[in-house]
């Protein structure tokens, strides 16, 4: 039965793969940068005191998250043309469902980041005459930032796998395109194979590393 | 220089500040004493609007702390404060906690700030740490740090909020030296909440008693060490002096 198989398919098609990989990574990075700015700014809203932008955070936060993400990445992919009255291609509309959703993730990883620094830190910053701006800019988000970097890497990791879910609007990524040679070579079992191996090996690694990182930093 | 007047503040339903008035005339030095809890750390956060408060006003050269069209910022870019925990900015160096609202709030140059930095370290006995982070540097080096980066914004008075009390004994002199130098050669307008009777003697003009947020006891220092009017205040003395 081993001799059945043709693991050379993998080979042929490695230049192909690797373009699904980089929109996958394309998508990733662009996804993690803008759902943290959007996200830092919901948790700055949740813990603004304000009312009213403390609401806006919090049904964001607890809308997206009771929302498969599939049916997000569906609902941006069809709806976002119907907003903008124009073609817009299944990249744009991904990226803009995964900002969006993962926004609110991210915002309760910053939230607590936030709240993790100790108030006369920021006390020390607003006796110096600095703004509420400027004493979150210069000295309680890079220090927020920084004690959540694991858990945003992590976080970030995920959003990678989920990535995958661009597959049902069809965007290229590395889950489609493995999916693509698969069905046209008929060798579905060594490419899902070969497409597990890869993410498992990259998140894998990627994690040991956020591990490696938590440990430097309680050091 | 800062005026408070019949100034009352609750924590919910716990009265903290009880009509409390204190003057601070300019290059006066006072120091606040008192049991924990008996809101001296509360009050002198009052004082450049850390800590709101209801009733009564505040004024510091003459502008009202708890006025809704005063600009804080602005009000406190004026008025150094020293922290019991020190707060350096623990990601920044030395250097940079004492720069950073040199360059943000006062809009001085890198290379005016890094000047004006390097005099301080040098006059708070640190020169050639600027660029170590407080994780390195000993408590007494980071309080003095804290001191150097409150006198880089030129303070017109310089609030302390038990300024050793977070410190290893053999660093608290350290530190208060520095104050007691910024009171005698600057003539800097001080309010200091400490439990360092030794330094109230030798520096304060005046000596505050709080209790329970009231304020129980103000005399000149002489007075007060001498024979104190109330007898909560003589309670207090007698249990801190007695080693």
């Amino acid at each position: 039965m081993l001799t059945d198989f043709d693991f050379g398919v993998i080979a042929r098609n490695i230049p192909y793969l690797w373009e699904g990989m980089q929109l996958s990574l394309l998508l990733t990075g662009l996804s993690a940068a803008g759902s943290i700015v959007l996200g830092t700014i919901l948790a700055l809203m949740r813990l603004s005191g304000i009312a009213l932008l403390q609401w806006i955070g919090a049904v964001w936060v607890n809308f997206f998250r009771s929302l498969p993400l599939l049916l997000v990445i569906f609902w941006f992919y069809f709806l976002v043309p119907v907003l903008v009255q124009q073609q817009v291609d299944a990249f744009q509309s991904a990226l803009i469902g995964f900002v969006l959703f993962e926004a609110a993730y991210y915002c309760e990883i910053m939230r607590s980041g936030i709240l993790s620094i100790s108030r006369g830190q920021a006390w020390a910053g607003y006796a110096l005459g600095l703004r509420y701006s400027q004493t979150m800019r210069y000295i309680v988000l890079p220090q927020a930032f920084r004690n959540m970097l694991p858990i945003l890497l992590t976080q970030t990791i995920i959003l990678f796998q989920d990535t995958s879910l661009v597959f049902v609007v069809g965007l290229a990524d590395f889950m489609t395109s493995a999916v693509n040679v698969a069905q046209r070579d008929s060798r579905l079992i060594e490419i899902y194979v070969f497409a597990a191996f890869v993410y498992f090996v990259m998140c894998y690694f990627g994690s040991l590393y956020v591990k490696h990182l938590q440990q430097k930093m309680h050091r | 220089m800062i005026d408070i007047q019949n100034v009352n503040k609750w924590f919910g339903d716990f009265h903290v500040l009880k009509d409390a008035s204190i003057r601070v005339a300019k290059g006066e030095v006072i120091v606040v004493c008192g049991p924990s809890g008996s809101g001296k750390s509360t009050l002198i956060k009052c004082v450049n609007g850390l800590e709101p408060f209801q009733e009564g006003t505040i004024t510091v050269n003459g502008v009202s702390v708890g006025a809704p069209d005063t600009n804080l910022p602005e009000l406190r870019s004026h008025i150094g404060m020293v922290f019991q925990n020190f707060e350096l900015f623990p990601h920044m160096t030395a250097m940079q906690n004492i720069c950073l609202s040199q360059l943000k709030v006062l809009g001085r140059s890198q290379s005016e700030a890094r000047d004006r930095a390097n005099t301080l370290l040098d006059r708070v006995g640190l020169s050639g740490l600027g660029l170590k982070y407080p994780s390195e540097l000993s408590g007494g080096q980071q309080q003095r740090v804290a001191i150097a980066r409150a006198l880089a914004m030129d303070p017109i008075a310089m609030l302390f909020d038990e300024p050793t009390s977070a410190l290893d004994p053999e660093m608290i002199n350290e530190v208060l030296e520095v104050m007691q130098e910024l009171a005698r050669d600057d003539g800097m307008t001080m309010m200091v909440v400490t439990h360092e009777m030794g330094f109230a003697r030798r520096v304060a003009d005046r000596v505050i008693f709080m209790d329970e947020g009231e304020i129980v006891e103000d005399a000149n220092t002489d007075d007060f060490f001498g024979t104190p009017r109330s007898d909560r205040a003589q309670l207090f003395l007698s249990k801190i002096l007695q080693h």
